[in-house]
């Protein structure tokens, strides 16, 4: 598999170049370091030019990097004594939502998130990532033992969406998600949300009901995948570049629309190319929040909660739109 | 009882959504979808919109379920104005917009209010699959959040007919915040003591179905109505194998443990009346 994206072709081109030429004048022992100097030069404007003119399906492909950190890396990096809690007490336990408890700044957590797999093998344990019932219930136990033990919640986003199964349906797909919304509304912790990589639909939302929702740069949150999208609107899944620019489902985006509320910016290239950066930048933003959210009552956080979602959403008034034209009745 | 649920089973396989749509009685005749019958609709409309031969249940407008079900010239109708915006700009979205509006002479999915049934008052809400499919965006969720609260402050009981292909997807990410705005709403619902009954009608799936419609003291649903979190094409096509005709059914909820009744539209109304009678006084 090749470690870079589409987009990135021409600098790898370039960096290819740059080895190349020093290579060759290491072997034949002669000066050429101004033009290394100058392609250097290039490289690093080219570089810049390239990741910040990233399209909204550039950001898709970096989101869904193979490479790109999970769940469980940034758990590593961000808590200690992180000790990994399993099953739902009612059915079994799903890979596909990982979660436990641990310390962020010695300050004891509970930590929820999606977990894709590393490899073939690992995806297929995992069910990329894609949780059934018993994975949102396994979340929804955790987060209630949370509240009872005044623990914040740090939950993080990274699924193409709850699993569309047979068995999931039998077990109430719909009911699990509809249930950790309903109860994460009313829980009287901090929940901070971090969406990682891809936010697919109900299936992200429904561990991600919080507080703070922040974002990494090149992730993305959607009701529908960009491919999903094309086929419905366009009846054309190739057509996916052209949805996730319709579809506004970028973090900048997101941010735009009142809905996220911090960008969380990523390395050069995506969170792949320095895990121990990421996790750093990441550290700042859950570090504020708790901050912030430290401030707030039991009380005040439900209502905190329950206003940040109130406010989503844009419609306007009809004027002169007549009652009894609703009402026209047999 | 057992045994009509039992003869139905078979008849009714699950509706896709587009077709359900084009279903809709107009006209003088219909041809039930189900049985091929060619129907009057004056004999449709006078049985409920059920049909006369084979029991199969054509959508309800919003309007035709608020005139059967609540007592006559009870209903109150809440925030008749408010209307969808473009807050992504989707191309196409305000025109088809419009014409849902012309079609149905209604300003959006959702039609919320409160009125009386058998004499008790309770805060309604009822969807409409002729608007978008039914789907929720930001006037569906703002008005469901907003019933809610009413019910809440006036200590009223809160019922709700769903129909709905899912959340709407020109709005985009505003859509699916809808699920997790009416979630909370039900939840400060349940909070404060409020009895909450959802009732699915055909088609009850996705966004909607994962949010409000599933979180009900009781959730019930009409014979044969289709309810489910993901499509059956894309379950097929995710697992490899056919489902079994009666999938995402009503009736297969019902045996999955996930609906509390099947309830007829003929018995509908008695059976909210002595819901609600029971739940008087708290």
């Amino acid at each position: 598999m090749k470690s870079f994206l589409d987009f990135e072709l021409p600098i790898i081109e370039l960096k290819e170049k740059i080895s190349d030429l020093t290579e060759f004048m290491r072997s034949k022992e002669i000066d050429l370091s101004d033009e290394v100097n100058k392609l250097e030069h290039k490289l690093q404007v080219l570089e810049k030019k390239i990741y910040k003119q990233m399209t909204p399906w550039d950001r898709v492909q970096v989101s869904r990097h193979h490479n790109r950190p999970t769940t469980l890396d940034y758990i590593e990096e961000l808590f200690t004594d992180f000790l990994e809690m399993h099953g739902d007490r009612m059915y079994g336990d799903d890979p596909s939502i990982v979660g436990g408890i641990g310390r962020f700044n010695n300050r004891a957590v509970t930590i929820i998130g999606h977990q894709r797999g590393k490899d073939t093998k690992d995806n297929i344990y995992r069910n990329f990532g894609m949780p059934h019932p018993e994975g949102y219930r396994k979340a929804l136990r955790l987060m209630k033992q949370a509240e009872k033990f005044h623990r914040p919640i740090i939950t993080f986003i990274d699924t193409k969406g709850a699993y569309p199964g047979k068995a999931a349906e039998e077990r109430g797909q719909s009911q699990a998600i509809a249930n950790n919304l309903f109860e994460m509304a009313a829980l009287s912790v901090p929940i901070i949300s971090i969406v990682i990589g891809e936010g697919g639909s109900g299936g992200a939302l429904g561990i991600g009901v919080c507080n703070h929702l922040h974002m990494l740069e090149n992730s993305t949150y959607s009701v529908i995948s960009p491919e999903g999208a094309a086929a419905l609107l366009w009846k054309d899944a190739s057509k996916a570049k052209r949805a996730a620019e319709t579809m506004k489902i970028t973090a900048y985006n997101l941010k735009k629309l009142g809905i996220v509320d911090e960008v969380i910016h990523e390395m050069k290239g995506g969170a792949h190319t320095d895990l121990k950066l990421q996790a750093l930048a990441i550290r700042e933003a859950l570090k504020k929040s708790l901050t912030e959210l430290n401030l707030l009552g039991k009380e005040e956080l439900i209502k905190h909660r329950y206003d940040k979602y109130k406010k989503i959403g844009d419609f306007s008034f009809q004027q002169g739109f007549k009652e009894e034209k609703v009402l026209v009745l047999n | 009882m057992i045994k009509g649920i039992f003869s139905q089973k078979k008849k009714y396989a699950t509706v896709p959504p587009a077709e359900a749509t084009s279903n809709l009685p107009t006209g003088i005749i219909t041809k039930c979808p189900k049985c091929k019958k060619i129907l009057y609709n004056k004999e449709i409309n006078k049985n409920l919109k059920i049909c006369t031969s084979c029991q199969h249940y054509f959508p309800m407008s919003a309007p035709e379920r608020i005139d059967f079900l609540l007592d006559k010239d009870s209903f109150i109708e809440y925030d008749a104005q408010m209307i969808s915006k473009n807050p992504l700009d989707f191309p196409q979205y305000t025109k088809k917009l419009k014409i849902d509006e012309k079609n149905t002479s209604l300003p959006e999915a959702i039609v919320t209010g409160q009125g009386t049934i058998k004499g008790y008052n309770t805060v309604i809400a009822v969807m409409d699959i002729r608007f978008r499919m039914g789907s929720m965006g930001s006037v569906v969720g703002e008005k469901i959040t907003l019933a809610m609260e009413r019910a809440v402050n006036k200590g009223l009981p809160f019922i709700i007919f769903t129909a709905s292909g899912g959340a709407r997807m020109q709005e985009g990410v505003i859509s699916l915040m809808q699920m997790a705005k009416t979630s909370s709403a039900a939840k400060m619902l349940d909070l404060s003591g409020n009895l909450f009954i959802s009732v699915m009608t055909s088609p009850t799936t996705g966004g909607v179905s994962a949010s409000f419609a599933s979180l009900g003291d009781y959730n019930f649903a009409e014979p044969g109505a289709l309810i489910g979190f993901a499509g059956r094409r894309i379950i097929e096509q995710t697992i490899r194998e056919e489902l079994p005709k009666d999938f995402q059914t009503a009736e297969f909820l019902l045996e999955h443990g996930q609906l509390d009744r099947i309830i007829s539209r003929h018995t509908m109304r008695d059976t909210l009346g002595d819901i609600l009678s029971i739940h008087q006084g708290g």
